[in-house]
């Protein structure tokens, strides 16, 4: 057997039952043996659609997503999937082609050092030297890239290597993971978090900022149980979104730069603050020395270098968020909190999240969506406007069913994501929001979509422009519009028709929910494109600089 | 302020790219960075000399665990240690100055390992404070040219 037959039967060792990959001269040896193996190839229009299929699949199957891409170019295109998916802690397994050994730099054809390169954005990444090493690589790989905090991890490995002849592995028995400096600790300290529970005991405006590691943790029963039980109102971040029913009485929904009133106010006025598998990123936080002032602040995650970074701590708690939680229910009663609820509600019922409803807009179009398909859809979506009202006004009830871009802002992430999902989740609806900026940048994948006849539902907004930089430059630079108008957009009824996809337009308002109602019906994929206003804000605000009670409200 | 880390890493390729890329990508500074084998040939020890404040430190320290071919970290700043660097320095030196040059390197330990007409070549060891006080006084002779190494260090005591 040669090296890329053994790397084969390692992935089908450890789960894998498709890539996403596109080929070339250096993985001609994989994708040879491909055609003997029951792992499944889907071939993306470009390796970047192939990195964020990988990194959707990952997040709609719960296990690392696998992309494949040849040497040079190939491996380059992986590069912004790959960041992407490091900001975002998505597992996943980025397999390269090299150029052969004897020719590693040499500037060779098709070379680049592609370990060299991914060095910053990878959790780790191989270079491999000798076929040998392909059982143990792969069975690292996967190991470090879906435990502890999880992450993107690269394989790279020479032509010749892929070639060379080696030992079958064996399938029953998986090399020992034994890595001297990965040892994540999952289990929270005793006493931090006895200490962490006797602030929730004491604390009259407790509120819970929870981000994505909720999601990896599988924690979101154990969230609920804590929540509900001490009556603590839930923020997220925009990762977290989904890990708290946001139609609970005790959800807040979005934090941040665009976070809710409620949920804004809440965290500026609590005097504790327990942050669960988050990172009080810049987005989260607004200025960070006017966050959450009056607070002592908790904060629980897997990765220790992420406590005390950004915020100053009071009780820091490493460890897994769903094993530090169940510490947490042995020790919390039952609270009451009557008056935070009451003061909760006031601010609910006099600074509620609103937008026009004098004419079409996105966020009427997300919010009927919302209500049609919550509970069983998956949501993906682009960067963007759109994003940021899917995130305000879809409110999601299942963890992990919405799928974003959140610490690089990829545009382009959303159609091949939602690709991704729907692979992984053949049977479910999968509905993309994006907008005619963000689908422009990976519109090739719908060329994917379609030859695995996926479904999909895309909801596309177009306003010819790109809203989020016209916001940006509203309000930062004097209104002086620039360089975001798309004078010129195709036909999106004429590419859906090349595409042979179910077209369907929306204009009005009361349009909005009989034309998605027939889309939704529609058995194979459609594409439903919404006009909107070029000038519609995302609302609420918080301009750089302020606190998160210092935000901007529609009027 | 400055401190001292030694670094347990698994002896492999590209450790050294990894550790020295992480400290240029989050802005911290390096004064100095030793690397070389230890009494067990799968590991090699870093010195790391930083400049930082604690919070500063306990960063470099929590991201260079990050690292999944770094084993172990220790601050040995407050520790009790010997840190030792080397110095090799060309010093101008005749006839009429090389006697003192040669009295001064006593004094410091240092020795005179190459000679040629009008300068000396001395070596030494030593930690900063010597290095420098060496250095100090060798000056107003002209000092052509000199390279040292990083610190290394190793606590004291038994083990």
């Amino acid at each position: 057997m040669n090296g890329a037959q053994a790397l084969l039967k390692c992935l089908e060792a450890n789960g894998v039952e498709m890539i996403f990959g596109y080929p070339g001269g250096s993985v001609l040896p994989i994708y040879d043996a491909l055609l003997d193996s029951p792992i499944r190839h889907i071939l993306v229009r470009c390796e970047q659609g192939a990195a964020h299929a990988a990194n959707g699949y990952a997040r709609a199957a719960g296990k690392p997503g696998v992309c494949l891409a040849t040497s040079g170019p190939g491996a380059t295109n992986l590069v912004t999937g790959i960041a992407n998916a490091y900001m975002d802690s998505i597992p996943m397994i980025a397999i390269t082609g090299q150029v052969p050994t004897s020719m590693v730099g040499t500037d060779a054809f098709q070379e680049v050092d592609i370990t060299g390169i991914t060095l910053p954005i990878t959790k780790h990444n191989y270079l491999v030297k000798d076929p040998a090493e392909i059982p143990r690589v792969v069975q690292e790989a996967f190991h470090i890239a879906s435990t502890g905090r999880p992450g993107p991890v690269l394989i790279d490995i020479p032509k010749d290597v892929l070639q060379a002849q080696c030992p079958c592995p064996d399938a029953d028995e998986k090399p020992v993971v034994d890595i001297k400096g990965y040892r994540p600790n999952v289990k929270g300290h005793p006493s931090q978090i006895k200490n962490a529970v006797k602030l929730i005991e004491a604390a009259k405006r407790p509120v819970l900022m929870i981000g994505g590691g909720i999601i990896h943790a599988q924690a979101s029963a154990e969230l609920f149980e804590l929540a509900t039980r001490a009556n603590i109102p839930v923020a997220t971040t925009l990762m977290g979104i989904g890990a708290f029913s946001e139609t609970h009485r005790l959800s807040l929904g979005l934090m941040g730069m665009h976070g809710t009133p409620y949920a804004n106010l809440a965290i500026s006025k609590a005097d504790l603050l327990i942050g669960i598998g988050v990172r009080f990123g810049d987005r989260a936080t607004g200025d960070v020395g006017k966050f959450a002032r009056d607070a002592k602040i908790v904060h629980v995650d897997i990765d220790p270098a992420e406590i005390g970074k950004n915020a100053d701590i009071d009780v820091p708690i490493v460890g897994d968020a769903r094993i530090v939680l169940k510490e947490f229910l042995k020790l919390t009663p039952p609270m009451e909190q009557a008056e935070w609820m009451d003061q909760i509600a006031a601010w609910k019922q006099n600074r509620p999240l609103k937008f026009r409803t004098d004419q079409l807009t996105a966020q009427q179009v997300i919010e009927t969506v919302g209500n049609l398909t919550r509970d069983k859809a998956w949501v993906a979506t682009d960067v963007g406007q759109h994003q940021i009202w899917t995130a305000l006004f879809y409110k999601f009830n299942r963890p992990g069913s919405f799928i974003t871009s959140a610490g690089l802002g990829t545009m382009g992430y959303g159609l091949p994501a939602a690709n991704g999902v729907q692979m992984a989740r053949p049977d479910d609806m999968v509905i993309l929001f994006t907008g005619d900026g963000s689908i422009q940048m990976q519109m090739q994948e719908l060329g994917t979509a379609r030859q695995e006849n996926l479904p999909l539902k895309i909801i596309l907004f177009n306003n010819h422009a790109l809203g989020m930089v016209r916001q940006l430059q509203h309000f930062y630079c004097g209104k002086r519009y620039s360089g975001v108008k798309m004078t010129f957009n195709p036909q999106f009824s004429s590419l859906a028709e090349a595409y042979g996809i179910q077209y369907y337009h929306i204009s009005s308002q009361e349009a909005v929910e009989s034309t998605l109602k027939e889309a939704f019906a529609h058995p194979g994929m459609v594409m439903v494109e919404v006009a909107v206003d070029e000038q519609e804000m995302v609302y609420p605000t918080v301009l750089g600089g302020k606190g998160l009670d210092e935000l901007i409200v529609c009027d | 302020m400055r401190h001292t880390l030694s670094v347990i890493v698994e002896n492999k390729p590209g450790i050294l790219t990894r550790v020295a890329g992480l400290f240029a990508r989050r802005g911290y500074n390096i004064e100095s960075l030793v690397v070389g084998e230890t009494e067990n040939p799968q590991v090699s020890r870093m010195t790391i000399v930083v400049d930082g404040d604690e919070k500063i430190i306990e960063q470099v320290t929590k991201q260079l665990h990050k690292l999944i071919e770094v084993i172990k970290i220790s601050d040995i700043t407050q520790e009790e240690s010997v840190h030792r660097e080397l110095i090799l320095v060309r010093v101008a030196a005749d006839a009429s100055t090389r006697g003192e040059i040669m009295q001064i390197c006593e004094i410091f330990r240092a020795s005179i390992v190459d000679l040629s007409r009008n300068s000396v070549m001395i070596q030494a060891t030593g930690d900063q404070k010597k290095i420098e006080a060496m250095l100090t006084t060798l000056r107003p002779f002209g000092i052509r040219e000199f390279a040292r190494t990083g610190r290394i260090s190793m606590v004291r005591g038994s083990k």
